[in-house]
């Protein structure tokens, strides 16, 4: 158990370490003993010991509102100034443990895969450097500092997936990434920007707050939640945003399970659960449907794949649309939880790709088959990850899976909207049916293509090890109970309100706070915030409305289901019940569609498809969606450019070329003035001088007898003047 | 008819006219030191007719002499410049020897 003190050394140590592997790999790898893999290892495994340290710190506390922050002046630019600061709470102490696991385990795992590389020692470089970015994600206590490590966790990214550069395809891919996360991070900052034009501070917990005592009004708060939510669209890979993550593919495999499935994507899951007092109902709904459209259609699509690693992209895809659903219908807690249990078995089963990828080289499942008893290890692990992302009960993604269904039932029936739930719901069956088809492609029946059987092994030991560890988490991290109920609730629940306000709230907003009766409170409490437990302990509940429905950043489905109110307590119970059932229902039949298709081959896939040609069309061509921005984005991108580079050509090179002409011009006139008439002048001088000195020059003939002549006229001429006198 | 000073006064101005004319058109530099050699004794001339008519005294007679054996030092002077001319350049005309001006 660690003071609050050491905690926010510890969470500065975890983010300081791989860090550290970084500068010391990039700058020395080349000369260290093995190039220095064991350098990144070893110092991510340090780090991951220090988040379960703080994990268990977390977990003794068992108080989910307990959190620790501490900053140091960053910026200090006259009335403004901004601390760069870490805010570790429940939240941050699962995703460290969800970062620093994975890391770790894929440090370990690109030992075996990456051996041999060329650029080696720079893989991990880039690994180290990845993992310290993310944790600047995790960690950092307000939006300016958070931004910061958005774009730096897009360049690591971008670094990563064009590692292969020389292969085209990688070096498209990222750069398709990098623009595409570009265009979210355009509606992140702009949110940042409304925010902090309103409220005058980065900092989460003085802008939650701030929001709790004078919300902005009108739809101006709808449009930064919005805004930051494009952050999490482009970096979760949310439709129609999502289509860099197929393509992030091209990367190496250890980097498609560190960053493309369990922590990078899940970075704009993080962010929206952590800002969640900042979105209002409108955009909580924008939300809700973006996720649930997201995990239906990628679920969908991911059925058609053949690619091992493309399907699996598209599976993701689908559930981080089951997390952003569950932020947006209001039952964070579980999206969070599913995002816990999702980082260990979508990594094993990247990491059990990766593995079945290096013994048969080739990614084309059509090309695989009958590895079960070749590479055991990867089949069983695999296996396990496969039945835990299916839903099937007593594994982990059930239990958050559950939950998230549950919450949208939930949402469905207070608020309505029953859209959500019911694409979640579909996306469950196709989850079971792609998953399992998967499994049975790829490890069951005859082997397809024999040389690649012949030479498929089991991986070496680094490789394997990830995968069991992994294994394991995939069938236990959720423990035996949902999120609320369960451990998890002690990590994550909603922002208590009036603490915050209490603690963080602003002094001087004389006309709101009397609006909400907490005028002498909030003064004392902002002076003195170390007693802000006592205040809050006194803050009377009623007079605080705008905590509970005034705010509105609150769902009322999240007040309800998380905060446990009597109100809501029974819908949420049946929502509980009907969503079990109904997502057991539809996993089992998705596993027995599956395994009539690909195992007793009873339903012919073929036959289904050219009975309905158009729906394998359009899936094979995800839903057009590359097609739809080359024909929107892509032409509307060349058309602009044709026409500043029309503009450009007309206007700007005409008044260009205009004044050139009109210089030339001019300079004719002024050089026909200087040859004619300075020239003229300067030259007729010389030409003056140059005939008269020609002529003079004759008199100086050299002969005496001339001189003789000379001095004889000139004699005469003085006598004849002279003798007039 | 008496002889008067006019009389020889007219002979120097010939003798003078002929030195000048003998400078001007010959171009053999012996030619020329004979020209300067009319000149000085027309100069000469007058020098004596000037001393017998008008002054009475020896000024005029004295000048003469001196004029005399300042033309012997000239003659000679100007002789072995035409003679080392001619060592050098193989001719005594005056004209072709033009060397400097080139």
């Amino acid at each position: 158990m660690l003071s609050e003190n050491s905690i926010l050394w510890t969470a500065l140590s975890i983010l300081l370490l791989p860090l550290l592997s970084y500068v010391i790999i990039f700058f020395f790898g080349k000369k260290l003993p093995r190039k220095g893999d064991w350098v990144g290892v070893t110092l991510l495994f340090a780090s991951w010991i220090q988040a379960l340290r703080i994990f268990v710190t977390f977990w003794r506390h068992g108080d989910p509102q307990f959190r620790v922050e501490g900053a140091v002046r960053w910026l200090d630019l006259g009335r403004f100034t901004a601390d760069a600061g870490i805010l570790v709470d429940g939240t941050t102490a699962v995703m460290l443990v969800v970062v620093t696991t994975v890391s770790m385990l894929v440090h370990l795992y690109s030992v075996g895969y990456m051996h041999g590389d060329r650029r080696y020692e720079r893989f991990f470089a880039f690994l180290g450097f990845f993992t310290f970015s993310m944790m600047g994600i995790v960690l950092s206590n307000s939006l300016l500092l958070l931004y910061m490590f958005w774009e730096l966790v897009g360049l690591a990214s971008y670094l990563l997936i064009g590692f292969f550069f020389h292969k085209h395809s990688a070096a498209n891919a990222n750069k398709k990434a990098f623009l595409t996360n570009r265009v979210g991070d355009f509606g992140f900052f702009i949110g940042i920007l409304i925010l902090f034009t309103a409220y005058g501070t980065f900092n989460y917990l003085e802008l939650f707050a701030h929001m709790q005592v004078a919300p902005i009004g009108g739809a101006l708060l709808t449009w930064a939640g919005v805004g930051l939510f494009m952050g999490c669209i482009g970096k979760s890979a949310q439709a129609p945003l999502h289509i860099w993550l197929p393509d992030a593919m091209e990367g190496p495999t250890p980097v498609s399970a560190l960053i493309h499935a369990a922590t990078m994507v899940a970075a704009g899951v993080y962010m929206v659960a952590r800002l969640q007092p900042l979105f209002d109902p409108s955009a909580m709904l924008v939300i809700a449907y973006v996720g649930s459209i997201t995990a239906f259609l990628a679920a969908t699509i991911a059925v058609v794949k053949t690619d091992i690693k493309k399907s699996l992209a598209y599976s993701t895809i689908s559930q981080l649309g089951y997390m952003v659903m569950a932020m947006g219908v209001g039952v964070a807690g579980a999206g969070m939880f599913h995002l816990w249990t999702h980082a260990f078995f979508k990594a094993l089963l990247f990491l059990g790709s990766g593995s079945v990828i290096h013994a048969v080289h080739t990614q084309e499942m059509p090309l695989m088959g009958g590895l079960r008893k070749k590479m055991p290890i990867t089949f069983w692990t695999f296996a396990i990850a496969t039945i835990a992302i299916s839903g099937v009960p007593f594994f982990s993604g059930f239990y958050s899976k559950d939950a998230i269904l549950a919450g949208a039932l939930a949402f469905g029936w207070i608020d309505g909207h029953i859209v959500p739930f019911v694409l979640a719901l579909l996306a469950a069956g196709f989850t079971a049916f792609y998953m399992f088809r998967m499994l049975f492609q790829t490890f069951f029946g005859k082997p397809r293509d024999m040389e690649r059987y012949e030479h498929a092994h089991e991986s070496p030991w680094t490789m394997a090890l990830p995968l069991v560890f992994l294994a394991v988490l995939a069938i236990g991290s959720a423990g035996w109970k949902g999120p609320t109920d369960g451990w998890f609730g002690k990590f994550v629940a909603p922002y208590d309100m009036e603490m915050i306000v209490a603690q963080y709230g602003p002094a001087g907003h004389d006309v709101q706070a009397e609006a909400v009766h907490v005028e002498a409170e909030t003064t004392e409490g902002h002076a003195a915030e170390t007693q802000a437990d006592e205040h809050a302990a006194v803050d009377p509940h009623a007079e605080t409305p705008a905590a509970v429905h005034g705010g509105a950043d609150e769902h009322a489905v999240a007040a309800t289901h998380e905060g446990g109110h009597e109100g809501g307590h029974d819908v949420h119970h049946k929502a509980h019940n009907t969503a079990m059932i109904l997502s057991i229902l539809t996993a089992g039949l998705g596993i027995l569609l599956a395994w009539l298709t690909y195992m007793r081959r009873i339903i012919s896939a073929p036959a289904i498809l050219a009975r309905l040609p158009w729906v394998h069309k359009v899936l094979q061509n995800m839903y057009y969606f590359d097609e739809l921005y080359a024909a929107t984005v892509y032409r509307f991108t060349l058309w602009f450019s044709w026409l500043n580079g029309a503009f450009d050509r007309v206007v700007i090179d005409g008044i260009v070329n205009g004044a050139g002409y009109l210089t030339r011009v001019l300079s004719w006139f002024s050089g026909q003035i200087d040859k004619w008439v300075v020239d003229g002048l300067v030259n007729g001088v010389g030409a003056a001088i140059q005939v008269s000195g020609e002529g003079i020059r004759r008199v100086q003939t050299g002969r005496i007898q001339t001189y003789l002549v000379y001095v004889c006229f000139s004699i005469l001429v003085l006598v004849l003047v002279f003798r007039a006198l | 008819m008496t002889v008067g000073l006019p009389h020889f006064l007219t002979i120097g101005a010939a003798l003078f006219a002929l030195g000048i004319f003998a400078m001007m058109t010959r171009r053999n530099a012996v030619a020329l030191l004979m020209g300067v050699e009319l000149i000085l004794n027309g100069a000469n001339v007058n020098f004596v007719a000037f001393a017998r008519y008008v002054d009475g005294g020896v000024d005029g007679h004295l000048m003469a002499a001196f004029v005399i054996v300042l033309a012997a030092a000239e003659a000679a002077v100007g002789l072995a410049i035409v003679l080392a001319m001619f060592r050098n350049f193989g001719t005594v005309h005056v004209d072709t020897v033009n060397r400097l001006k080139r």
